[in-house]
């Protein structure tokens, strides 16, 4: 994490995808809106500064690497939610709440906020708590929470934050 | 097609509505809340196309906007009126 | 031949939605239910968006509606984070198994659950 070398790389990504946002949605290319624009663009990156967004080191360096992550995290997604699917519809309704704590493997805030959201996301399992480097999960089973802790999504997460 | 899809987001709120009628917890009730908003969301985008009004997107894109900062205001006072409670009541009341 | 795929996702995220509602009425408690609102906020969601852009084709309204998925797979672990762990933090036990909401904030203990299930 590389701190305060990579500040204006991630101000002028900030600034581009607001100004292609502006540009899609106004729809409208005069002047006076674009004078507009450029004016509100100005200062919600002000306001992002004054807020402290610039202060931790930047995820910029994740995005090359989130396709491959994203294609790795769709099918969990998806055999997750079936998963999930089948236990609500299950008469029996066989569910076995679990609460597991582990250690993140990813260092850093980007990484951890990264392995928390695939985390919640995947349905089945959600972060309960993140602190001081470590992860409290809950799975609605006992599978789900093995399958948790043998550690895939967490080397995966780690390895998407690496230098 | 667009019709059933709504028909299942609808009948889905009208659940949510259900659960936060029902709680019990105020944290329940922020989760059907929450889920409602979503919701909306989804049934702005799927209604622009039932009746072919793209700008009904934009509309979705707010709301998806609004429910989130929403919730999270809700769940800040939340968390705030129950610590001046504790404060005020310190030790008196005990752990629920 | 699109056609009929996006019909496929519309239906599929459809039921899926639903199955998140009846979900969310079914299951006992506050922590479970949680999972089922997460289903229908991801695999609902992104079926059902995927489907109607299927329908747009290239268009902006296919812009749009990426940024509205984007934005809801952002913000929808990020409120359900921050549900969580307001719920946590207030004192609601996660760890009650089987039980309802009337019972399972009197039980304290007893429970043979994995909260001491550390790697």
């Amino acid at each position: 994490m590389t701190g305060s070398s990579n500040r204006p790389a991630s101000i002028l990504a900030l600034c581009l995808i607001l100004v292609t946002a502006w540009l899609l949605w106004s729809g409208i290319y005069k002047p006076l809106l674009l004078g507009l624009g450029t004016f509100s663009c100005i200062l919600s990156v002000y306001v992002a500064y004054r807020l402290g967004f610039f202060r931790d080191s930047s995820g910029l360096h994740v995005i090359p690497r989130l396709p491959r992550y994203w294609g790795w995290l769709m099918p969990e997604i998806v055999r997750s939610s079936i998963d999930v699917a089948r236990i609500v519809l299950d008469p029996k309704l066989p569910i076995s709440p679990t609460v597991v704590e582990f250690e993140a493997a990813p260092k850093g805030p980007v990484g951890q906020a990264i392995l928390g959201n695939a985390i919640t996301l995947s349905p089945g399992t959600v972060t309960l708590d993140v602190y001081d480097g470590r992860l409290r999960v809950h799975c609605l089973t006992r599978e789900g929470a093995e399958s948790l802790l043998s550690g895939d999504a967490n080397r995966r997460a780690a390895d998407l934050t690496i230098h | 097609m667009y019709i059933i899809v709504s028909l299942a987001i609808l009948v889905t709120m009208a659940l949510a509505l259900v659960r936060a009628l029902l709680g019990p917890s105020v944290y329940d009730r922020v989760l059907a809340v929450n889920m409602f908003g979503t919701k909306t969301a989804l049934l702005l985008s799927v209604v622009a196309f039932l009746y072919g009004r793209p700008d009904f997107l934009d509309l979705a894109l707010a709301y998806a906007l609004i429910n989130f900062v929403g919730v999270l205001a809700v769940l800040e006072f939340i968390q705030k009126r129950s610590a001046t409670r504790e404060a005020e009541e310190s030790g008196s009341a005990g752990h629920d | 031949m699109i056609d009929i795929l996006s019909w496929i996702l519309l239906v599929l995220g459809g039921g899926f939605v639903f199955v998140g509602g009846v979900g969310a009425l079914r299951l006992p408690n506050f922590y479970t239910r949680m999972h089922a609102a997460s289903l229908t906020d991801t695999m609902g969601t992104i079926l059902i968006l995927a489907g109607i852009m299927l329908q747009a084709g290239w268009s902006l309204a296919t812009i749009k509606l990426i940024a509205i998925l984007v934005f809801l797979l952002l913000t929808g672990p990020t409120a359900t984070y921050a549900l969580a762990n307001a719920a946590l933090l207030s004192g609601l036990k996660p760890d009650a198994g089987r039980t309802g909401d009337s019972r399972d904030r009197n039980e304290e203990d007893g429970r043979d659950n994995g909260q001491g299930d550390k790697p």
